[in-house]
């Protein structure tokens, strides 16, 4: 896929956040295959270069890292942190979150589209943490976003995709964009489903940074997001409500 | 023999003691004017929970961590009544994969942990209990291993600066916590925030983490109607500043745990940062003419028995431990 006229091989995005240790979180980067990481910068921490230490852990993994802005309730403090996040890391993608909801986390779509188009302006290549409503992602794609990442269900959830049709109507409807599914994936079958709709790529975290066996659980998902890529390239057989037997039954012999 | 010891926080104590224990010579350099005031073990929580632990530490924290529940209790006043693991409802799933993830637990229903702690009766419907483990005072436990030292004939120099004043010793064991990162370049620190409550409202006597999807809190009994509660865990080597987001995780936390912590007073609010390795595990490696003893992380006052006990064989005895030699 290309993002930002960035060509990637993998179609996993794993976020750093909550691994027992950065050890353990470089094994799974590793076993992911993925080639970028997000890394939340919060602000404390850019301060001074105070999280230095974690960072150059992250940079000798040798991957591209998309910042994110985990943590912003408003647009304010959304462009404030990707100005940081912009002079931390030295680069201009930014996946924006700015969230609307403590308790659920969901993302504040106003506050989203009104960060994003200053972030545009600015230069930044804004990936958005949205939902799946189309109006929108009109309006995100408007600011200048080239990148769409619409929610699977809740972060931190593990419930899989809440709302497939809503997603397969946002595919169908910007078949050009690249699409990817952000939070909410539990299990390599829930990023194997997103992959069979046409997404582009799947975005997740804790699935794999709180699994027994983050690793293997990584090297899980890399092989459940090629198995969906490759059913939504062989274009999947529809499904019909009644059985249609694969072998037709008309002149079997000794059949009643 | 005649051994330096730099760095007057739990590491660098215990292993004086063991030191001395083992017939050397002993002093201990601090860079600071009295103890313990810039040591990160004077925010800790002093759990002393190896199982707890295993939910996301390595096994070999575990293991080590076994010791500290016999050394402590010789040497100053640690308590064994155990620790519990709560979850609110809405986080019941937190409280099962802790469960798939440790062992050495009971698990109690709403009536049990009523009979174990009655200020908690009818707050929470499932708890897991670590019978065999304990907790102690981090604050109190330095000053008594201090003395103890002292007793023993263990000076501790305060504001020395011992890479300015090289000590004159037949051999350095510098455990000086993150400010080794000068000879440790893959050390980091990981910044955590506490503050000390006192709430005579309530009463519970062994500690208590509270599971919830984005932030495990505890909250430890220090006797007297006083509580910690700890600890954020943020990736930052900053060792002051506390911010208010993190007060108000640390708050709710009591505040979930009995609604009475409301009317709690504030005593302090605290933060340091603790010194880590990449895999988050201690390691004792040679520097040249020194021993450097350091990464405790979290697990100060539970693996700095084991560590020190290392570091005194490997001193006296010449002994050799690849567990933490990495």
């Amino acid at each position: 896929m290309k993002a930002y006229d960035v060509e990637l091989g993998s179609r996993l995005l794993l976020g750093t956040a909550q691994y027992p240790s950065p050890a353990i979180l470089a094994d799974a980067v590793r076993a992911s295959g993925a080639e970028v990481v997000t890394v939340s910068l919060r602000r404390e921490s850019g301060r001074d270069r105070a999280g230095q230490g974690f960072w150059d852990l992250i940079r000798d993994l040798g991957v591209r890292v998309l910042p994110n802005t985990a943590g912003c309730h408003t647009a304010k403090e959304a462009v404030a942190t990707a100005q940081m996040a912009r002079e931390v890391f030295g680069t201009a993608w930014i996946k924006l979150e700015v969230i609307g909801d403590h308790d659920t986390l969901q993302p504040d779509v106003f506050g989203l589209v009104e960060a994003a188009g200053i972030l545009c302006r600015e230069g930044f290549e804004v990936f958005p943490y949205t939902t799946e409503d189309l109006g929108v992602a009109d309006r995100l794609l408007e600011a200048g976003c080239r990148v769409l990442m619409p929610w699977g269900a809740p972060i931190g959830s593990g419930r899989g995709l809440s709302n497939p049709y809503g997603l397969r109507t946002m595919r169908a409807r910007f078949p050009d964009v690249p699409l990817v599914v952000d939070a909410g994936i539990g299990l390599p079958s829930h990023a194997a489903q997103a992959m069979e709709l046409g997404y582009d790529a799947v975005l997740l975290n804790t699935a794999v940074a709180k699994a027994g066996d983050p690793a293997a659980m990584a090297r899980a998902f890399r092989q459940a997001i090629e198995a969906g890529r490759a059913a939504w390239l062989a274009d999947p057989m529809d499904a019909r409500d009644m059985a249609a037997p694969s072998t037709p039954v008309l002149g079997m012999a000794f059949r009643e | 023999m005649r051994v330096a010891v730099i760095g007057a926080g739990v590491m660098g104590l215990t292993t004086a003691l063991a030191l001395r224990e083992q017939g050397a010579d002993v002093e201990i350099l601090e860079r600071s004017a009295s103890l313990a005031a810039e040591a990160c073990s004077r925010f800790a929580g002093g759990m002393l929970a190896p199982w707890c632990e295993g939910e996301s530490a390595e096994p070999l924290v575990v293991r080590l961590g076994q010791e500290a529940l016999d050394y402590w209790p010789r040497h100053v006043p640690a308590e064994r009544l155990g620790s519990l693991v709560l979850a609110q409802r809405r986080d019941a799933p937190e409280l099962d994969r802790f469960a798939r993830r440790t062992d050495r637990f009971e698990r109690l229903d709403e009536a049990a942990l009523g009979e174990l702690e009655p200020d908690l009766a009818g707050r929470f419907a499932r708890a897991l209990f670590f019978r065999e483990e304990g907790h102690l005072d981090p604050r109190e436990t330095l000053k008594l291993l201090a003395a103890k030292l002292e007793a023993a004939g263990v000076p501790i120099r305060f504001g020395v600066d011992a890479d300015a004043n090289a000590p004159a010793a037949d051999r350095i064991v510098d455990c000086r916590g993150l400010a080794a990162q000068d000879r440790l370049p893959d050390l980091r620190g990981v910044k955590g925030e506490m503050l000390i409550l006192r709430c005579p409202d309530v009463s519970v006597s062994r500690p208590v983490r509270l599971l919830h999807p984005r932030f495990p809190l505890y909250i430890v009994p220090r006797g007297g109607g006083v509580y910690m509660v700890g600890a954020t865990s943020i990736e930052s080597g900053e060792r002051s500043r506390v911010t208010a987001r993190s007060m108000v995780e640390l708050l709710n936390a009591a505040y979930a745990l009995h609604p009475a912590f409301a009317e709690a007073e504030i005593l302090e609010i605290g933060s340091d940062a603790r010194p880590a390795f990449p895999d988050n595990l201690p390691r004792i490696r040679r520097d040249g003419d020194r021993l450097m003893v350091n990464g405790l992380y979290r697990h100060g006052f539970l693996l700095s028995p084991a560590l020190a006990r290392m570091a005194a064989d490997i001193v006296m005895n010449d002994v050799s431990f690849p567990e933490v030699t990495r």
